[in-house]
């Protein structure tokens, strides 16, 4: 097989972006390494080009600070992407696109009610009240998430958020803990996060949502005890399993 | 003049509550205790957002679901507080940068809702028997800044909206300055209108005016003042100095380039010119560095100024044609535990100051989006009317080509921001010194950034590098600095009428002199100008042409086609006289004693430790470092924070793209106290101590390039400026002895406060030096924490009794003027880390850290912690444990690394690197034993050195 029908077996991986995200480039590289083509598309581009949503095998919504968190993380972006793809984006999960959003992204998904979210579930303000920046250890939990439901190993990465507190009624967490959706947990929770939740899936299993920078581990170098020799955690394997996904 | 076009109306507002705890309350709490205000119990913050326009209940419903997150927050129309001890409410200026505001306002607009003017601001409802002393210090040093907002005591405040139908007198007034001005008339002139010129520079204006027989307008004079500035023009570090032997010297800033024409280092692209240094390690790839100060509007408004601070740096890397990689930050504060009456008027507390500058710089770096990988925070009394706030940053290029002037007809494009009252005459205002009224009388000199903004310029710059000719950005002085300076050589002609302001009544001067941020200046050939547009709409970037570079080195300036200033270039940059200044160096003492001093003897070392580890400037900064976004673009291999449970200090840090098998490492340099004793060895203990950070971490010390950071007193005072020409000497000696260019400087003079009290504060010689050092390999770095018990321990350099400024000798209250002689230069010290270096390079050594504040006991403690391991410090050679075991332990000796090498590979590291001396293992039992025996627990290291705040 040559390189060329190779290069076109890889599936085309978007990634969304508003002003003010900023972590796209890390995402990408991640998702490239992953076996995926990246490309990402600012609102501007995709207000002239729709039609790209439907063209994607596989839909980032990248981490960063949208309109600097003006009016709460995430709610402007998600009012611009409701207004300008919300239907393309619903259909696309309706015929199986897997999609992801991570740090900000997470919080623009669940307050476009992709996710658990507008009435059910919110990203509050850490406990510990200000922006943290520290490693932390995911647990892969959910066996409905086609992110997680193969991982097998924990994963190590970096949290970098000031909103990140997953905040749900009794209800909620309930529902969430029946229908398998909470995908990944934390093993120490940095920000007091309910149920010590770091991300969850939509109930089709596509739809993934969390705070923790995965793709900031994609590489063994990147581990912070890397000169003490470890070589565990890679986030890599997350977005191996979306693009694993969107191929098959 | 802060927001000054507001029209006040009424107005509907909402107020937003948090339904659960909010954290501000609990840290506004905490300050105010900190304060002594200890009566204060309870603090409940809500929201503001005022709406102005007919506004139905419709809009209600739509701006609620906005504003309001269900789960978490409650939204209320139109109430007001319920009855409490009191009720203080803020209210932000018009104009002050405010991403909520700004947001809705351009949702009002798409939405075509009936809203006419949008104002954000705060509510407090306090409960505590507080004295009126106490409310007024509570809202004045917490809650609330008149620099920034207005506020109103158990009153609702009444907000204030920018004035849509504004309008500004256009009149261009001339100054009576002409032949028959008499000198006493010129520096009332200069008084009233804040030009902060000298008086022969004055003389040199008149005669200049006087030449071209026609009157200068306010703009004229504005505009040279701003270029003629100490913070513009450096004015001291470009002086003829006349010191007291006599001997009048090149210019400080010529010395420092002599320096590195001497040096003549093969990686160096451009230094001392432009908006930052330029280097290049590898083929193909360029590095930009580059290191300001904000440390007057830091002190005003501690967020704001910290904030500007770090988008101005960023913006000075982008000026140089390079993509922004990383960010670093030296941070000088008062002492944590001040008390508060003893401060002067207008001074806040310096955990307040800290608080804002450390929220003002995580605010910026973490929003654009670039990695805060290395820093300093030191703190001093002497820092507590005159915070220093240092902001570096780092760039990259792979198509860098040197930038070439303005040719006749390029258009002058502005990029980004749009234009307003923010930071009119910041560049004289930081030249000169402050007072009680500083932050009245200058206020509009702070802003707050807007991070999102320059992040598109960032990405649209990356973009369009093939689109312009030159580029610089706009700084102090605003764009009469950026054009002025682009149109040097080459004239330009300006039409101010089509800036995009944020607000509308701004004058002529004002929009020629607004230090608005997130601006950028470009050349651009005419027929590049449409293509550079549409990708300016891509990615929503702001693009205004202005006017065009002429030919005729007249820097001409128009609004509304009326004109309003006609200069020559040549005179505005080159027509002020050079400054001649008179300095008396200093004569510090130098004669290195034979033993420790019986200031500390008579302590016990344990004890000096342990005090050590709990100083503020030694204690875990770990609760700082935890604020910045470290890890954004996974470049960051070596980080601030290192070790087994990622909590150890490392030393340099080294920042490697994932796809590159190198690398470069950042090094700082700084000492303060060292400056106070000897101005000169304090330069060179800086520049060693930058070099012996990027070496620690497996940086190649042969391709090195510095930075220098002066914060200074005022150099009008001879001592002070002897002091300067002392540190500049080490300076050229330190990087003479490396082979390692200085590429970039940055001088901030004048950080003195004179308190009401008419008491000068200065602050203490500063000077802080970045090493920035390649990395040949990534994968051989090497971090400070322990790896193994086994290991053996080595220190290399010579120690000597040098505790001169010492911070054994603070600990010990030992007085500044009689704790000895400060650390002498090791000349041995750059052969040696090259030999370092080699065995690193083999893989020879598997932890390193260096001695500095502290010495080797505070370096081998932090080894400890970092590894969550032992050490056993045995010695080959017999101590006096009287007294040469304190000068082991304690002294600040330069040249000197801690390393822990595998026993297999010893031999091959003490055959390699020479000076090395045995002198202890490292041991799984969790405690650190000093030679004399005494046994320190890893949990009794933890307890002294983790910090509270």
């Amino acid at each position: 097989m040559n390189v060329t029908t190779k290069m076109n077996m890889k599936p085309h991986a978007l990634v969304l972006t508003a002003p003010g995200t900023n972590r796209h480039p890390d995402v990408m590289f991640a998702l490239e390494l992953a076996g995926a083509n990246a490309s990402s598309l600012n609102l501007n581009q995709l207000r002239d080009q729709p039609s790209a949503i439907a063209n994607a095998q596989l839909i980032v919504i990248a981490g960063g600070f949208s309109f600097a968190d003006a009016l709460g993380a995430g709610r402007l972006f998600a009012l611009e992407l409701s207004h300008l793809v919300g239907d393309a984006l619903r259909t696309a999960v309706a015929k199986g696109t897997p999609i992801i959003g991570i740090c900000n992204g997470f919080q623009t998904l669940v307050r476009m009610g992709m996710l658990p979210g507008a009435s059910d579930a919110a990203l509050g303000h850490n406990e510990s009240g200000g922006f943290q920046c520290r490693w932390v250890t995911m647990q892969p939990v959910s066996k409905k998430s086609v992110w997680t439901k193969h991982l097998t190993q924990e994963i190590y990465c970096p949290i970098a958020h000031g909103e990140g507190r997953f905040t749900c009624s009794d209800s909620t967490l309930a529902s969430l803990q029946r229908n398998d959706q909470i995908a990944l947990t934390y093993t120490t929770n940095p920000n007091g996060s309910r149920a010590d939740i770091a991300g969850v899936c939509d109930e089709s299993g596509l739809v993934l949502g969390l705070m923790p920078h995965a793709e900031n581990h994609v590489v063994a170098r990147q581990h912070p005890q890397f000169h003490r020799g470890a070589r565990n955690g890679l986030g890599l394997h997350l977005f191996t399993q979306g693009v694993l996904h969107a191929t098959s | 003049m802060a927001g000054g076009s507001g029209s006040i109306l009424l107005s509907q507002h909402i107020s937003v509550t948090s339904q659960g705890l909010d954290p501000r309350a609990a840290h506004i709490l905490q300050a105010a205790h900190d304060l002594g205000i200890s009566s204060l119990q309870d603090v409940a913050i809500t929201d503001l957002i005022f709406f102005r326009g007919s506004i139905t209940d419709e809009t209600r419903t739509l701006v609620e679901s906005l504003v309001v997150e269900p789960l978490l927050q409650r939204g209320q129309w139109n109430v007001e507080s319920a009855s409490a001890d009191f009720v203080i409410e803020t209210a932000l200026h018009p104009g002050v940068t405010d991403s909520i505001t700004t947001e809705l306002t351009r949702l009002a607009t798409r939405m075509s809702l009936p809203i006419t003017g949008v104002a954000s601001g705060k509510r407090f409802v306090i409960t505590g028997n507080l004295s009126h002393a106490q409310l007024q210090q509570l809202t004045s040093q917490l809650l609330a800044n008149p620099i920034i907002e207005r506020w109103s005591v158990n009153e609702p405040i009444t907000p204030t909206f920018i004035d849509a139908d504004a309008t500004a007198s256009t009149h261009v007034e001339h100054v009576q300055i002409d032949v028959n001005t008499s000198e006493q008339q010129l520096a009332e002139i200069n008084k009233d209108r804040g030009l902060a010129l000298d008086p022969q520079e004055l003389l040199a204006l008149q005669q200049h005016f006087a030449q071209r027989g026609q009157l200068p307008t306010d703009v004229e004079l504005e505009t040279i003042a701003q270029t003629w500035s100490e913070h513009c023009a450096h004015k001291t570090f470009r002086a003829a100095i006349t010191t007291d032997d006599g001997i009048t010297r090149p210019s400080l800033i010529n010395q420092l380039r002599a320096t590195t024409d001497t040096i003549n280092a093969p990686f160096v692209r451009s230094a001392f010119v432009g908006n930052a240094g330029i280097i290049s390690f590898t083929p193909g790839r360029t590095i930009a560095l580059k290191c300001e100060t904000h440390n007057h509007p830091s002190a005003i408004e501690p967020f704001g100024g910290a904030n500007t601070g770090v988008g101005g740096v960023i913006r000075d890397v982008m000026g140089a044609q390079h993509h922004p990689i990383a960010c670093t930050n030296i941070l000088c504060f008062g002492n944590p535990d001040t008390d508060p009456l003893s401060l002067p008027d207008g001074v806040f507390p310096p955990l307040r100051t800290r608080d804002g500058v450390i929220d003002g710089i995580a605010d910026y770096g973490n929003k654009i989006g670039l990695p805060t990988v290395a820093g300093a925070v030191l703190y001093d009394p002497a820092f507590t009317a005159n915070p220093l706030v240092f902001a570096g940053c780092i760039g990259v290029s792979n198509t860098f080509v040197d930038q070439v002037a303005p040719l006749p007809d390029d258009r002058v494009i502005v990029l980004g921001g749009r234009t307003g009252r923010d930071g009119l005459r910041g560049a004289t205002f930081s030249s000169m010194t402050m007072d009680a009224s500083t932050g009245d009388v200058s206020g509009a000199s702070v802003q707050i950034g807007d991070p999102i903004t320059e992040k598109l310029l960032i990405d649209l710059l990356h973009d369009a590098k093939h689109l312009y000719r030159s580029i610089t950005d706009c700084g102090a002085g605003g764009l009469s600095s950026a054009i002025g300076e682009m149109a040097e050589g080459v004239g330009a002609d300006v039409e101010l009428g089509d800036a995009p302001l944020k607000y509308p009544g701004l004058a002529p001067w004002e929009i020629w002199l607004s230090e608005a941020q997130e601006r950028m200046v470009l050349a651009v050939d005419p027929q590049n100008c449409a293509e550079l547009q549409a990708l300016c709409a891509i990615h929503g970037v702001e693009y205004v042409d202005l006017g065009f570079f002429t030919g005729d080195n007249q820097l001409t300036v128009h609004y509304n086609n009326k004109p309003v200033l006609k200069l020559d270039t040549h005179f505005l940059h080159n027509g002020r006289p050079q400054r001649h200044m008179h300095a008396v160096m200093p004569t510090p003492l130098r004669n290195t004693p034979a033993s420790a001093p019986q200031w500390i003897t008579r302590q016990s070392p344990v004890d000096v430790l342990l005090a050590l580890l709990g100083h503020p400037n030694i204690a875990s900064k770990a609760n700082i470092i935890h604020r910045y976004d470290h890890e954004i673009r996974g470049a960051t291999m070596v980080r601030p924070l290192v070790g087994a449970v990622g909590d150890g200090h490392g030393d340099g840090v080294v920042v490697a793209e994932p796809t590159d098998d190198f690398g470069i490492a950042i090094g700082i340099g700084v000492n303060p106290w060292y400056g106070i004793l000897d101005a000169e060895r304090m330069a060179l203990a800086a520049v060693d101590e930058a070099l012996r950070n990027v070496v620690a971490v497996g940086a190649d010390p042969d391709n090195t390039a510095l930075l220098d950071n002066f914060s200074w007193g005022d150099p009008q005072r001879a001592t002070t400026l002897g002091q300067l020409v002392a540190a500049v000497d080490g300076c050229c000696q330190g990087a003479l002895a490396f082979n390692a260019p200085f590429v970039s400087g940055k001088d901030s003079l004048n950080n003195e406060y004179v308190g009401t009290d008419g008491e000068r504060h200065s602050v203490p010689p500063t000077l802080v030096i970045t090493a920035i050092t390649h990395v040949p390999q990534a994968e051989n770095t090497v971090t400070s924490d322990l790896k193994q018990a086994g290991n053996v321990l080595l220190l290399t350099g010579t120690t000597k009794p040098e505790f001169g400024a010492s911070h054994a000798a603070m600990i010990c209250q030992e007085p500044l003027a009689t704790s000895g002689v400060v650390p002498d230069f090791d000349t041995s010290a750059p052969h040696r880390y090259r030999q370092l270096h080699q065995a690193m390079m083999q893989g020879l050594v598997v932890a390193c850290h260096d001695c500095s504040e502290g010495g080797v006991a505070v370096t081998l403690a932090e080894m400890c912690i970092g590894g969550r391991l032992g050490a056993h410090m045995i010695l080959q050679s017999p101590l006096d444990l009287a007294t040469d075991l304190y000068t082991l332990l304690f002294s600040e000796s330069l040249g000197r690394h801690i390393t822990e090498v595998e026993p297999h590979n010893l031999a091959a590291f003490q055959q390699l690197v020479g000076q090395s001396q045995i002198f202890g293992t490292v041991t799984d039992d969790q405690s650190l034993v000093l030679p004399d025996g005494a046994a320190l627990s890893m949990q009794t290291l933890l307890g002294a050195w983790q910090d509270g705040r």
